[in-house]
């Protein structure tokens, strides 16, 4: 048996999602917040394939979508961790105190 | 190195090193200890993900990534710093819609590089490969739906759409239906269209898909926006697998991929949280059946109400007091007054615990951060199940702009909308203070019997001016 690109790829897809599935069943309620947020933080990984959209100095269509796929991701990137650890960062501080 | 071997062993191991990462970051962010080296974990992970792609790319002209990306951190790095707590659930949906779009924008510039700008005579299928022309399509529908869906999230969270209500065309789900099987079909004219004549069908499709993502949400109530969020969360997850299909890359299919179910996992637990199936929450129209729903009229009868000196009398005796903070403390911002009240009331040698619903706030687990924000210890915030045998033997309870989560009618009248959603029996206690603006209902648009009981007092305005007055009565004790 030799697997296509394609096949291959739903075999990740699929695997990777029983990974997710896994990994989520215990949550405390405490953390749904910062765990949405830090996951959609995540799926900003689509950047990697935004940095390939725009490698020509022309601002031809194709880079335009591109830069604007670099901007939007990287919002989502930045904003997303960096607003998961300020909510995480309130957790920690009391513990410090004691 | 020669660039080969960078890009055939090297790019793949860091690649590998950030999926191992991104794998240890979620599952350390699902504990309480770990959680912010678990975020910082993913966040690095992301970092190599970016270096690795960069390497891919080789020597190319950086001018348009390095703008793109220093404007992306100026942006999200002003939002994210910015932001009010309480406004973290419309944070979060706005991050979310700018992943989706930009998962469309990825598949619609390889489209467009391919298809047009290299003047393509075949078929899109030929130009771009059957795979890669699907899953290009996949993108920009579900990249397309997560954007639209999650700005009008964003703008019900804010109140700002119909005060969040839901908002029911005629005939919406013939309309909803018939767009998405429409955008099925120019997403396939697409694949098989030759060359420049697929850009009307991809256009066609990239609007089907952005008024969907509107259509879809506008139905849904305010207070179902969390469930909405999480959903629409595990679908840019989605969109970033197929867009990771589109150029071919394991590690976007993976991240994608595991975000999507675990996206999916959370939006179960909510609904499980609030009685309700996911369907039931996607249909819509919650909070609008006619009138009040079952039995009783709408009017209030007999509340009694009080100031913040008769409860400070009252709490002045109590030895254990149950606070229920709700959506009204979020907006009122009165989560520094109630630590401030507990720590008084604690000084004196009242047992002060919380209270939380999960789906209290705006989010589940919001009103937890917002405690956290003012230093309320972790211990004392007690769930559901944990507190729900406790209110019998407690003093006060003191429900800080909550509402439906404390309506008895919940398990007592199986015809009201809200019927089977598990609360929290704050009418057990002896007495209830209720801290509200005014009589007006909840997200569920019924009224609530608790605030007629015997043992319940009304205390009208604002949860943080409220508050005030009481922690200057309990100093004055």
């Amino acid at each position: 048996m030799t697997l296509g690109p394609l096949l291959i790829g739903i075999y990740v897809f699929v695997l990777a999602s029983f990974v997710g599935f896994e990994m989520i069943t215990k949550v405390p309620p405490t953390l749904h917040t910062p765990l949405m947020s830090g996951a959609n933080a995540i799926s900003g990984i689509t950047i990697v394939g935004a940095v390939a959209a725009a490698t020509t100095a022309p601002p031809t269509v194709a880079n335009i979508l591109g830069a604007l796929a670099i901007v939007t991701a990287t919002i989502n990137v930045v904003g997303g961790f960096l607003v998961t650890d300020r909510m995480l960062r309130m957790f920690g501080k009391k513990k410090k105190k004691k | 190195m020669s660039q080969e071997v960078i890009k055939s062993t090297i790019v793949p191991i860091i690649y590998l090193l950030s999926t191992i990462l991104f794998i240890f970051g979620i599952k350390r962010l699902s504990k309480v200890k770990t959680a912010r080296q678990g975020n910082t974990l993913a966040a690095v992970g992301m970092l190599f993900a970016i270096v690795g792609a960069l390497l891919e790319l080789g020597t190319v002209d950086y001018r348009w990534i390095a703008g793109g990306m220093a404007l992306g951190t100026i942006i999200g790095a002003a939002f994210a710093i910015r932001v009010q707590m309480t406004s973290m659930p419309e944070m979060v949906a706005l991050f979310n819609g700018f992943g989706g779009i930009a998962s469309a924008l990825v598949a619609a510039s390889v489209y467009w590089e391919l298809v047009v700008q290299q003047k393509a005579t075949g078929t899109v299928y030929e130009a771009v490969g059957t795979d890669e022309a699907i899953t290009v399509m996949l993108s920009i529908l579900i990249g397309g739906i997560t954007f639209t869906g999650s700005i009008i999230a964003l703008l019900k969270l804010k109140g700002s759409l119909k005060n969040g209500q839901p908002i029911l065309l005629p005939a919406r789900h013939f309309i909803t239906f018939g767009l998405l099987f429409a955008s099925i079909a120019f997403g396939a004219l697409a694949v098989i269209g030759s060359g420049q004549d697929s850009v009307l069908w991809v256009l066609l499709l990239a609007g089907s898909a952005l008024t969907l993502g509107i259509l879809l949400t506008i139905p849904i109530g305010g207070a179902d926006m969390p469930v909405v969020v999480s959903l629409l969360n595990s679908y840019s997850g989605v969109a970033a697998a197929m867009a990771g299909f589109v150029i071919g890359n394991p590690l976007l299919i993976i991240a994608g991929a595991m975000v999507g179910a675990a996206g999916l996992i959370l939006t179960q637990i909510m609904c499980v949280a609030m009685n309700r199936s996911l369907l039931n929450v996607l249909v819509g129209g919650f909070g609008v059946t006619d009138g009040g729903g079952g039995g009783g009229s709408d009017e209030y009868t007999k509340v009694t109400s009080c100031g913040p000196e008769e409860a400070a009398m009252i709490l002045e005796n109590a030895e254990s007091v149950i606070i229920v903070p709700g959506y009204g403390l979020a907006v009122a911002q009165a989560q520094h007054a109630v630590r401030e009240l507990a720590d008084l009331l604690k000084a004196r040698g009242t047992k002060v615990t919380y209270a939380i619903h999960p789906v209290a706030g705006r989010m589940p687990g919001h009103m937890n951060v917002l405690l956290a924000e003012a230093d309320v210890p972790y211990e004392e915030l007690l769930e559901m199940d944990a507190v729900n045998p406790e209110f019998k033997n407690t003093d006060v309870v003191i429900v800080l702009g909550a509402n439906d989560v404390v309506n008895p009618i919940a398990s007592k009248d199986p015809t009201s909308p809200i019927a089977g959603m598990p609360i929290l029996n704050a009418h057990e206690a002896r007495s209830v203070f209720v801290v509200k603006r005014s009589l007006s209902p909840g997200y569920a648009g019924i009224k609530n019997e608790l605030f007629e009981y015997d043992n319940a007092m009304m205390i009208f305005g604002d949860a943080k001016k409220v508050l005030q007055g009481l922690i200057s009565e309990v100093k004055d004790l």
